[in-house]
C-alpha cells in the first residue's frame, strides 16, 4: 500500500513527499530493500514514459536524485542480507572517445539501460580504445556504446572499432554510436553496427540485439 | 574592372544585411564560425593558436584569402590560453592544459551556483558574481571571496567595508586580477589588428557581440545541466526569477553589436533544443525569456544570430514569433523545407550542411546537398550558407566544394 504510494510520488516528481513516505517506512520498520525496490519501479516508469516522450531530462535527472535521497536514507538500515539480484538482460560497455570529454548524453543512454535491466559498464569520457578493448575482455559484453560530440569521435570511433577488431573481438559485441553529430552514414564510416538518435533509441537497439522486442 | 577592397567591403556587408533581413541579395552568402578547420588548415595546432596571436592571425588570413568567406570570425573562437592558464580556469580543458595539442577546447559540467544559492543570486548577480562564481571558476581569484558588497557602501559604509581590501588574499587576488586584464588587453588588441586587417582587404567581421540565452546562461557555468534540469521540477518559482535577471543580461551582453556594419549579435544556443525538455517546459522556462530577449536585443540595434545546436525542428512553431527581419536562425539539424516554409518573410535562415558530410563525405556529396539547400531554403533569399555546427576536422577540398558551388549556382537572377 505504502510502498505503491511511494512508487506513484518518485515516478510523478512529488520528490518531497517521496521522501517523506520513505522515511516514514523506514521508521516503521519497513524492509529497506522493499523501500529501494519501490525505488526501482518507479525508476522503470520513468523509463517508459521518457521512451513515450512523455518525459525528458529534467524528470529522469529528479528521479534519479529522489533515488539517491531515498538510497542514503535507507542504506544504513541494510543489515548483511542483500536483495535478491535479477539476471541482467545483457551487459554493455559504454564510453566517450579519446579526446572528446562530454558526459550527459551517454550518462542518459547508461541510465536508460540500466532502467532496462542492463548492467552498464560505464568507462567514462576520454576513453582510449585500448580501454574499451581492456573493459571488453573482461567482462565480456554483448553491447558496446561509444558516444562522441564533437568532430574527432569519427576517427576515434573509427580507430576504436579498429581495434576492437584487431583484438579479436569483433564478432563478440554489437556496436551502437550516438552523439549530436553521428547519423547513419556514420555509423557505416565508422564500422559499428548502427547509430541511436537517443536513448530510447539505444535501449531498442540493445533489446534487438539481446534477442527481444 | 577589379573592384576596390572598399567595394567589395560594402558589397559584402550589404549581401550578408539583405540576407539577414529578408530582403533578396545578389547572391545566396557563406560565412559561419569555423574552429579548428582554420586552423589545420593552416597547418597551425589549436594550441599554437591559443598561444601566439600573432601565428592564429596568419592562420585566418590564409583561411580568409582562400576562401572568401561574405563575413569573417578571425581568432576570436581560438581564446587566449596565457591567461586563461594564468586565471586557473576551472570550468574548461583546452589544449595542453587537460586535453592533446590539437583537440578543441570542451567545457567541463559542475555546479558554480548551488541550488540554495538562487536568492542570493537574484538580490544582488554582481555580489554573487564577485565572491562565488569567480573564486570558484578561477584559481587565481579565490581570494574575491572576501569581496565587500558595494551596495553597502553609501554614506559610511565604507569604513567597515573597505578594510575587505587589507585582507592579503584580497590582494593577491586583485594584483592577479590586474595581470590577466593585461594579459588579456594583448589578445583583444591581436583581434582589433586583424579586424583593422581584414577591412583592408575588403571583408567585415561577422560578429558584433556574443550572447546565450536566458536560461543557458543559468545553465551552462551556473547551476549546469543537471542543475538546472532539477530546478524546472524542484525549484520553478526560483529558476523563473533567476530568468528574469538573465534576459537582462543576455540583452547587456549582445547590444555592443549595435553600430557595427554588421550588427550580428550571436546567441550560442545549447539547451533549448529537443530532447532537453518538453514543448511545455519550453513554453514555460525557455521560450518566453529568449524571446524577450531578443526584442530587447532587435530595439537596441542588433540583429540576432540564434545559433541552434541541435535538432530544432519542434521548436520551430515558437521561433516564428519574433520582429520581422531582425533574426536569423542557424539549424543544425531541422527539417529545413518546414523551416523555409514557416519562417519565410520573418526570419532566416542558416546553416545546416552537415559537418560529417565535410569530414567523411566527397566534393560532390557537398555539391549536392548544397544544391538542394540553395534551392529549397535558398529560394527568394532569406538563406545564408553555413555548417551544421562550428566547424573542426573537415577535408579541404570539401569546405573548398561548398565555397565555389555556393558563389557559382547561388547567384539570384
Amino acid at each position: 500500500m505504502t510502498k505503491e504510494k511511494l512508487v506513484d510520488a518518485i515516478a510523478n516528481m512529488r520528490d518531497q513527499e517521496a521522501i517523506q513516505i520513505a522515511k516514514q517506512m523506514l521508521d516503521a520498520g519497513v524492509d529497506p530493500h522493499v523501500v529501494l525496490e519501490a525505488g526501482h519501479e518507479a525508476m522503470a516508469i520513468v523509463g517508459e514514459r521518457y521512451e513515450r516522450k512523455e518525459y525528458y531530462l529534467p524528470e529522469l535527472v529528479v528521479a534519479g536524485e529522489i533515488l539517491k535521497e531515498i538510497a542514503e536514507l535507507a542504506k544504513p538500515k541494510i543489515r548483511g542480507e542483500t536483495a535478491a539480484q535479477t539476471t541482467p538482460r545483457g551487459k554493455v560497455v559504454i564510453g566517450t572517445v579519446e579526446g572528446d570529454i562530454h558526459d550527459i548524453g551517454k550518462e542518459i543512454v547508461a541510465f536508460m539501460l540500466e532502467v532496462n535491466n542492463y548492467q552498464v559498464f560505464d568507462l567514462g569520457v576520454d576513453v582510449p580504445a585500448e580501454r574499451f578493448v581492456e573493459k571488453i575482455r573482461e567482462v565480456n559484453p554483448e553491447i558496446v556504446g561509444m558516444s562522441g560530440f564533437l568532430t574527432l569521435a569519427f576517427d576515434q570511433m573509427r580507430l576504436t572499432v579498429e581495434a576492437i577488431k584487431e583484438a579479436g573481438l569483433r564478432d563478440k559485441v554489437k556496436i551502437m554510436i550516438g552523439g549530436a553529430p553521428m547519423d547513419e552514414e556514420a555509423a557505416k564510416y565508422i564500422g559499428a553496427d548502427a547509430y541511436g538518435e537517443d536513448a530510447a533509441a539505444a535501449v531498442k537497439l540493445a533489446n534487438q540485439w539481446t534477442g527481444g522486442n | 574592372m577589379e573592384k576596390s577592397p572598399e567595394e567589395l567591403y560594402q558589397e559584402r556587408v550589404k549581401r550578408v544585411l539583405d540576407a539577414c533581413t529578408g530582403k533578396v541579395p545578389d547572391r545566396v552568402p557563406i560565412m559561419g564560425p569555423y574552429e579548428l578547420f582554420v586552423y589545420n588548415y593552416a597547418g597551425v595546432t589549436i594550441k599554437e593558436a591559443m598561444n601566439d596571436y600573432a601565428l592564429a592571425r596568419r592562420a585566418c588570413h590564409k583561411f580568409l584569402d582562400d576562401f572568401q568567406p561574405d563575413a569573417d570570425f578571425g581568432p576570436v573562437l581560438a581564446y587566449p590560453a596565457k591567461p586563461m592558464e594564468f586565471l586557473g580556469v576551472k570550468w574548461f580543458k583546452w589544449a595542453g592544459h587537460g586535453l592533446g595539442d590539437n583537440i578543441m577546447y570542451q567545457f567541463t559540467e559542475g555546479e558554480y551556483m548551488k541550488a540554495e544559492e538562487y536568492d542570493e543570486f537574484i538580490y544582488d548577480p554582481s555580489h554573487f558574481m564577485a565572491t562565488k562564481w569567480l573564486p570558484r571558476s578561477f584559481k587565481a581569484l579565490e581570494g574575491f571571496a572576501g569581496f565587500p558588497p558595494m551596495r553597502l557602501m553609501m554614506w559610511f559604509g565604507w569604513t567597515g567595508l573597505l578594510t575587505a581590501f587589507a585582507n592579503p588574499e584580497m590582494q593577491q587576488a586583485l594584483q592577479n586580477a590586474i595581470e590577466a586584464g593585461k594579459q588579456l588587453s594583448e589578445w583583444f588588441a591581436s583581434l582589433g589588428q586583424y579586424t583593422q586587417e581584414i577591412k583592408q582587404k575588403g571583408f567585415p567581421l561577422a560578429y558584433g557581440a556574443f550572447s546565450w540565452p536566458p536560461f543557458d546562461i543559468i545553465g551552462d557555468t551556473l547551476r549546469g545541466t543537471r542543475g538546472i534540469m532539477s530546478d524546472m521540477i524542484r525549484r520553478p518559482d526560483k529558476l523563473l526569477k533567476a530568468l528574469e535577471i538573465t534576459t537582462q543580461l543576455c540583452i547587456e551582453y549582445g547590444s555592443a553589436a549595435a553600430g557595427a556594419d554588421l550588427p550580428l549579435t550571436w546567441i550560442w544556443m545549447h539547451k533549448g533544443s529537443e530532447g532537453f525538455m518538453s514543448d511545455e517546459q519550453y513554453a514555460t522556462f525557455y521560450w518566453p525569456f529568449l524571446k524577450r530577449a531578443i526584442e530587447g536585443l532587435v530595439e537596441r540595434g542588433c540583429i540576432v544570430v540564434i545559433y541552434c545546436e541541435g535538432n530544432d525542428t519542434p521548436r520551430l512553431k515558437y521561433f516564428v514569433d519574433v520582429p520581422k527581419g531582425k533574426v536569423v536562425y542557424h539549424f543544425a539539424t531541422m527539417d529545413m523545407a518546414k523551416a523555409k516554409e514557416m519562417l519565410h518573410g520573418i526570419a532566416a535562415i542558416s546553416g545546416n550542411v552537415p559537418n560529417r558530410l565535410l569530414l567523411t563525405g566527397t566534393p560532390d556529396d557537398v555539391k549536392a546537398y548544397c544544391k538542394w539547400l540553395i534551392d529549397t531554403v535558398g529560394k527568394d533569399g532569406g538563406y545564408i550558407m553555413d555548417t551544421s555546427a562550428l566547424l573542426d576536422e573537415a577535408k579541404p577540398e570539401n569546405v573548398k566544394a561548398m565555397f565555389e558551388f555556393t558563389r557559382e549556382y547561388g547567384v539570384y537572377r
